[in-house]
């Protein structure tokens, strides 16, 4: 007993002074973020250096590549032998990833107090096969962002609760003369487009996939493209709504050119701010709307997790330093930009402050959070579904047929 | 002997290229012929021999035919549109005129421009809501509402050929420029004298200095346009609808979008001999060219 316990001292005094001389030793990390949305970054620089202040031996380099750029970067920088020790990952991507072995396996270093602490639907976002990727970082869903000065010249009391009363509020809007197409969203052939498509699937009630074959053709799935193409063709949605990506729909909608616009959470505080906006103080927020006698609201999980890559060679250094990046201490000072992983920080009034009403969309939005597929080929189905959607809009095909196209080009 | 020692003695000078060539182009393009007949993926597994399934599925996809049908829109409006304004600029560029130097020095800016940045000014001249174009067209009285020109697949292709044009058209006036200043001033001056209009100069007189020159410029720039890619991966990503993908784009996402390493690399041979037979064609005109003259 007396031995083992000692042999047990000698051997933490041995991996402490192990740990101590490779402390010592500089080690630099690389890490691949995101230049857009949530964090900006400026943001994740601050957030690296009080980082690089507690450990100064180790040094990150930070690389900024656009949204459109995340996947295929880290993809390539795999293939050719690795490059990143960190990489920012979205939602849809831990399946492929998971399957082609880009990132560590950590379900083993997440300790009791994160298991308890992050909110249950965060960990959707890393998780694959009962694994974890990584850690949720930014945790994201879309918003009905609505105009209330515009809302209240056309005599609406309240947002709307349901995607039918979407519809009638804007006609009101534009009968009115308020605005020529009341609605803004990102149907540019990107990943964009099918974050609305699959808010408005989860409102409906739809699938993706059922046994691991395209369920999208029919009920939910196809009425939420019905209703992309009718509020088209209606002109009640900005009919440049299909170049736009989210950029474009906050710009369009704080310049007030838009009644209604779904986006993420970043959009709240920047069309608030007057710098930014010409609407800053008209800007209200409510989850996305339901469907009558299908759902209450809709949401999409559009979170994002950090996680190491497989052929990192600092492995316990790039956990470090994802535990400080996703520390409740860090989302909350930059709770601003992206709403916390942690679920006690909603009950904190320094994260609440100056955006209750963002916290209580994002209460109901967050646990209505619907997954878009996980599949190793995610990447090829969302390209079709890309494919269909603008298809569909463009009136080059019915809404049925471009989905039953973009079922069989999915690869599954 | 003396000959033999100087043909060895040339193949002595030229043999670090030639191992330098071998091992960045040579050993490539042979990985990737192998490759070409595996389903590797990019990362993870090596992949099986599949034999000639991937050329059989690119070749027959309709997604190959419409993306090769897109790219030869694209490279023969946009390299002829070029040419005509390489040599129109040049022409006026070769005249004596206060501000010459500055305007040449001028024009070849936006080539000199790197195509990420020239795309992303071009995203904003076509911006919808509040781009140049449509301000300046509406204003002039042209167009009575601002449109979509990258989102309908009508104007797409267009917009990305005028994007193009501009960028590339100084590289082609750049080359017939320096074709024209060696055209001799005495034959101009003698071909006035005979009483020559300036459309018979330019085709009789002219045009014999600039046909080698310019045919350089058109073999660069097909074979460049041929295989596009940034440029349209900035603006539209291929769309909208896939109206702008071309065959580049569609390497990529097979090759790294969807890894499928094995199938794209296929595709990508396709693509290098199509290019290859479009290069061997321009050479065998070009040696027509140096015949004839």
């Amino acid at each position: 007993m007396l031995k083992s316990t000692r042999n047990a001292l000698i051997g933490a005094t041995l991996i402490g002074a192990g740990f101590t001389g490779h402390a010592q030793a500089e080690t630099t990390l690389n890490a691949l973020f995101m230049a857009q949305a949530a964090y900006s970054e400026a943001d994740v620089r601050a957030m690296t250096d009080a980082f690089a202040k507690a450990n100064p031996d180790i040094k990150v380099n930070l690389e900024f590549v656009p949204y459109e750029g995340l996947h295929d970067k880290t993809v390539l920088a795999q293939g050719s032998g690795g490059g990143y020790d960190v990489v920012l990952f979205d939602v849809i991507w831990p399946a492929e990833y998971a399957a082609n072995n880009v990132l560590l396996d950590v379900t083993d270093r997440v300790t009791d107090e994160m298991n308890k602490g992050v909110l249950p639907g965060a960990w959707t976002t890393v998780e694959y096969d009962g694994k974890r990727y990584g850690m949720p970082w930014i945790l994201d869903t879309k918003y009905l962002f609505y105009n209330k000065e515009i809302l209240e010249k056309a005599g609406i009391k309240q947002p709307p609760k349901t995607w039918e009363e979407l519809a009638e509020q804007a006609k009101a809007i534009k009968d009115k003369g308020l605005l020529e197409s009341p609605i803004a969203w990102s149907w540019s052939q990107a990943e964009a487009a099918i974050c609305d498509y699959t808010t408005l699937v989860s409102a409906y009630g739809g699938k993706f996939l059922d046994g691991g074959k395209p369920a999208f053709t029919t009920g939910g799935g196809l009425d939420a493209l019905n209703y992309m193409v009718t509020s088209y063709t209606s002109g009640l949605t900005n009919p440049n709504s299909k170049e736009f990506l989210e950029e474009d729909v906050r710009k369009v909608f704080q310049n007030g050119e838009a009644a209604f616009a779904l986006n993420w959470t970043y959009m709240y505080n920047l069309a608030n701010d007057p710098k930014e906006s010409k609407v800053a103080g008209k800007v209200g927020v409510v989850p996305a709307p339901g469907a009558a006698g299908k759902s209450e609201v809709s949401a999409v999980n559009g979170s994002m997790g950090l996680g190491i890559t497989a052929t990192s060679k600092h492995p316990e250094e790039a956990w470090k330093y994802i535990v400080h990046m996703t520390s409740q201490e860090t989302q909350n000072a930059y709770a601003k930009l992206s709403l916390p992983i942690w679920a006690s920080s909603y009950e904190d009034p320094n994260v609440t402050k100056g955006q209750e009403e963002l916290i209580a969309a994002a209460k109901r939005g967050l646990a209505a959070m619907y997954p878009r597929p996980t599949t190793p080929k995610y990447q090829e189905l969302s390209t079709a579904l890309q494919q269909a959607i603008q298809e569909a809009l463009l009136g080059q095909s019915s809404a049925e047929d471009a989905l039953k196209s973009a079922a069989e080009n999915s690869g599954l | 002997m003396t000959g033999t020692w100087i043909s060895t003695r040339a193949w002595l000078l030229m043999l670090p290229l030639l191992v330098v060539m071998t091992a960045v182009i040579g050993w490539p393009l042979v990985d990737t012929v192998r490759l070409s007949f595996t389903d590797a993926k990019l990362v993870g597994t090596e992949g099986g021999f599949v034999g000639t399934a991937n050329y059989i599925k690119m070749l027959g996809g309709s997604n190959f035919q419409r993306a090769l049908v897109t790219t030869t829109w694209f490279a023969v409006i946009s390299v002829a549109a070029e040419m005509v304004l390489g040599v129109l600029a040049a022409l006026l560029l070769n005249q004596q005129f206060r501000g010459r130097a500055a305007l040449r020095a001028l024009m070849i800016l936006p080539w000199a421009l790197p195509t990420v940045v020239n795309a992303t000014l071009w995203r904003l001249i076509y911006n919808p809501e509040y781009g140049a174009l449509n301000a300046a067209l509406t204003q002039l009285g042209l167009l009575d509402s601002y449109r979509s020109w990258l989102g309908e697949p009508g104007t797409a292709l267009a917009a990305l050929i005028v994007a193009d044009c501009w960028k590339n058209f100084p590289l082609v006036a750049l080359i017939a420029l320096a074709a024209l200043q060696a055209v001799p001033r005495d034959i101009t001056a003698a071909s006035l004298v005979d009483g020559a209009g300036p459309f018979n100069r330019f085709r009789f007189v002219i045009m014999p200095y600039l046909a080698g020159p310019l045919l350089v410029a058109l073999v660069l720039r097909t074979i460049e346009a041929f295989k596009v890619f940034d440029i349209i991966w900035v603006m539209t990503r291929g769309g909208p609808a896939n109206s702008t993908r071309t065959l580049s784009i569609l390497v990529y996402q097979e090759a790294f979008s969807f890894q499928r390493a094995g199938s794209g690399a296929s595709l990508a041979l396709i693509v290098t001999l199509l290019v290859t037979i479009l290069a061997a064609a321009y050479a065998a005109l070009l040696r027509k060219a140096a015949g004839a003259s």
